[in-house]
């Protein structure tokens, strides 16, 4: 005799249950808090306040501690969240060109004004692990000094002033937001640079090293790379005026890229944009690069590479849709099994 | 209910927005309607369109039914079932009969469904041509222009090759004589349910960000040709456990040595026709 | 217009749920009329079409109103916070007294038909008039609807408006606490 299975209300439970207890492993070791997660785990909560698309570095930090540290995991619990909170109001733009920098560099200059600004960078440690870390321990103090206060220019408006780099047309139209309205071709810019913020680090790395590999070659320079705080305004209708509400933290990439000119359009170079919450060097360059090759298009360049088919990139740059659908091939699906089975079954009767 | 959240858990915002692209789904049977999907507290790919347009039709004398490949009781019904138990208190059943709003994963329940019920399906692909042009771009202008010929051109490939259409679910049907629409990965034995169904079809997909919608008794038409005519498959046996010779079977296998037990996917239906007395050959009276 | 605003719905959440399955049903079976009770809109705007309204107009949906519909525009925006629509070709909802010229509304695309406008059309009533027969998706066999107020050559408006399916208008026709729902799939004809 066969007994059809019940109980799936009391697996879930129990395996909520589990997991519960596997988060918390061994309880004779200290519990996380999230104040710690937040102060020395920065750039695992940079990358999902990043692709959760939430500034808050407390909310982040607790989403890691409820995902055991998977950062898609992480992001999602971010998302999930921030569609439920109602909007009070729009941000100005912010605007990078007075940022408090704590790094900046030029890869296109040896000097320029307000000078290159290393800050804290993994990029000449050598990769060898610190086992006095393990041991844990204070570091030793960092010498500090007063921000001199000179200007950073843009080198993108260094550059601009010669009129060698193709003008940054400003515009006052309401920027397309994804989150409330569904993307749909042919995209504009505005909606690609959200999709790429949103978009998963490790999806862009990628498509940005197959322009370089040539897959749509972008011939991309580092023109400047800065990151640091911003200070975000609104300007609420009653008042008329900007006021601050705060700062974040964000990485931009203004990438510099040859361009040849066109029948329309003379030789100049053109821009690819990277724009991320947090430290997030890696994402910034890349997304900088794919914003570039997403342009071919306008730019009059052949779309021949992934990276360049704009319904491409953004139809599979998000990794809360892409790990929702790969991962739901977990889910029964053993009625349309059942039906491919019987449909073989089929084919191979009428075969014989 | 759940403290700090709306009724059925979307915000009214949302609702509206979901609502007016229900109307318009309605209005134009078997289009895709873009809506502007939010994200939910469960995974995309695991019913977040479904869920979206349930909570948006969904009303407190309502009484919700939850299937996933015919089950109420897999655990992502289940799971769907208590998010909407939590978040808008209604009442839930297994008794297709009783619901008011049946939400579905790859069925459409055995008993026929009635003029007063709603059943809202959950949807992966959206998009019938998926398979045959990638690009979304491309496939609107298709519909736009009722433009089908690659579909056709597959069908009869299919034909010329393996001496029938070899498409088991998620098999298309054009809406209305209009649309070319995908019906859900439910098998092919549930699409002649879908013609001229008394029930309003509302489908939803979250991350693809789609809704559409077969009103009542509209003609639905599985694709097929006149010399190749659409046929359902099914197991060639009766459930064990009821006896039932018209409902789509699962198969379960009982030993590693080609045992094979054949019972109803609905166990809602299963469970009805054993009561009222039903046996199959591997049930219990 | 100085009047003080009355309410809108008693339980925003609610309300608007039921109202919405009526107004859904009501696209899903052409013809079948609903009432809708519960909102005491100012003259000269009926309660069906100011339900109607609550629950699916907001900030994201411009809206065309006809002129005799001044004396509402105050309570519509305070409890819709609808923009207006001045061109008509702009609006997603239209509030029309009776019948409006359907060729000043955006019949959407036949690859967008979805972005078409909805026109609430409000009529002294649904029931007692020259009776249309209405046939189509929804509908298990043919239908009658009565509505007063329609003008007499609705039928030849109609059939052009059909014609551009997939685009074309959807009605909702309202009357007091009634309404019914005219999507563009229906075939209509004089019985």
């Amino acid at each position: 005799m066969y007994v059809t299975v019940k109980g799936g209300e009391q697996a879930i439970d129990a395996a909520h249950a589990w997991l519960a207890e596997e988060r918390r492993g061994d309880v004779s070791v200290p519990e996380l808090s999230v104040a710690q997660i937040a102060e020395q785990l920065g750039r695992a909560v940079d990358r999902a306040m990043s692709e959760g698309s939430l500034y808050d570095r407390d909310l982040a930090a607790l989403a890691i501690k409820q995902s055991q540290g998977d950062l898609i995991e992480a992001a999602f619990l971010l998302r999930a969240y921030r569609t439920t909170l109602p909007r009070f109001a729009h941000s100005l733009p912010i605007d990078t060109a007075s940022m408090r920098a704590e790094r900046r560099i030029s890869a296109i200059y040896k000097d320029l004004p307000g000078g290159q600004i290393l800050g804290p960078t993994y990029d000449y440690t050598h990769r060898l692990l610190d086992f006095t870390l393990a041991a844990g321990g204070t570091p030793p103090p960092v010498a500090s000094a007063e921000p001199d206060g000179e200007a950073l220019p843009r080198v993108p408006d260094i550059l601009g002033q010669e009129g060698l780099l193709e003008p940054d047309e400003g515009s006052d139209a309401t920027p397309g937001d994804l989150t409330r309205e569904p993307l749909l071709f042919p995209a504009p810019r505005d909606v690609r640079l959200q999709a790429l913020a949103r978009g998963d680090e490790g999806f862009l790395l990628a498509l940005g090293y197959s322009t370089q590999r040539g897959y749509g070659g972008t011939h991309p320079f580092a023109g400047e790379i800065r990151m640091g705080e911003v200070s975000v305004e609104i300007e609420p209708a009653e008042l008329g005026f900007a006021i601050d509400i705060g700062d974040i933290v964000v990485t931009e990439c203004q990438m510099v890229n040859q361009f040849k000119g066109s029948k329309t359009v003379p030789a100049q170079f053109t821009r690819g944009y990277g724009l991320v919450f947090g430290f997030s060097e890696r994402k910034a360059m890349a997304m900088a690069l794919v914003d570039r090759a997403m342009r071919a298009g306008e730019l009059g360049e052949d779309v021949t590479a992934p990276a360049q088919d704009i319904e491409f990139v953004l139809y599979h740059s998000d990794n809360i849709e892409a790990t929702g659908f790969t991962e739901h091939l977990k889910l029964p699906h053993y009625v349309d099994f059942q039906s491919e089975l019987q449909n073989v079954r089929r084919m191979r009767r009428a075969a014989e | 209910m759940t403290e700090g959240y709306n009724f059925a858990y979307l915000d009214e915002q949302t609702k509206r927005m979901i609502r007016r692209a229900l109307l318009k789904a309605v209005a134009i049977p078997g289009h895709q309607v873009p809506f502007g999907s939010r994200e939910m507290p469960l995974p995309y790919g695991w019913g977040t369109g479904g869920i979206q347009v349930t909570a948006s039709v969904l009303g407190p004398d309502d009484v919700l039914k939850v299937i996933d490949q015919g089950a109420d009781d897999t655990t992502n019904a289940v799971s769907i079932r208590r998010f909407f138990a939590k978040t808008a208190g209604v009442a839930t059943t297994t008794h297709t009969a009783e619901a008011t709003v049946i939400q579905t994963r790859h069925r459409i329940p055995e008993k026929a469904l009635r003029d007063d019920q709603i059943i809202v399906y959950q949807v992966p692909q959206p998009e019938p041509l998926f398979r045959l042009e990638s690009s979304r771009v491309e496939t609107r202008r298709m519909h736009g222009l009722a433009d089908y010929g690659l579909m056709h051109v597959k069908l009869y490939e299919d034909v010329a090759r393996f001496g029938q259409i070899s498409i088991a679910y998620d098999y298309p049907v054009m809406v209305n004589g209009r649309y070319l629409m995908s019906p859900s990965p439910i098998p092919a034995f549930d699409n002649p349910k879908m013609d001229r169904m008394p029930a309003l079809q509302l489908f939803g997909a979250g991350r693809e960000k789609r809704i559409y919608a077969i009103p009542p008794w509209t003609d639905v038409r599985s694709l097929d040709f006149d010399d190749h005519p659409f046929r359902a498959i099914n197991a060639l046996e009766p459930c064990g456990l009821c006896g039932a010779t018209d409902a789509y079977l699962d198969e379960v296998v009982t030993d590693d040595k080609g045992g094979r037990l054949f019972v109803c996917s609905d166990t809602d239906h299963c469970a009805e026709r054993r009561d009222a007395g039903h046996v199959g050959k591997d049930g219990v009276p | 217009m100085t009047a003080p605003l009355t309410a809108g719905f008693a339980d925003p959440v609610l309300d608007s749920q039921r109202c919405f399955r009526s107004v859904l049903d009501g696209m899903a079976r052409p013809g079948r009329i609903h009432t809708v009770s519960g909102v005491i809109p100012p003259a000269p705007l009926c309660s069906a079409a100011a339900a109607v309204l609550l629950t699916l107009a907001d900030h994201e949906t411009p809206l065309w109103a006809h002129a005799d519909f001044a004396p509402a525009r105050g309570w519509i925006a305070f409890h819709c916070g609808v923009p207006d629509a001045a061109d008509p070709a702009r609006a997603v909802f239209a509030l029309s007294m009776g019948l409006p010229d359907l060729a000043g509304f955006n019949p959407g695309t036949h690859e967008a038909p979805e972005t078409s406008a909805t026109v609430i059309v409000q009529l002294p009533s649904l029931t007692g008039g020259a009776p249309l027969r209405l046939r189509g998706p929804g509908l298990r066999d043919s239908v009658l609807l009565a509505p007063i107020g329609l003008p007499a050559d609705f039928v030849i408006v109609w059939r052009r408006n059909r014609g551009l399916f997939p685009a074309g208008i959807d009605l909702i026709l309202c009357a007091g606490e009634e309404l019914a729902a005219l999507p563009r799939t229906v075939a209509i004809e004089e019985a």
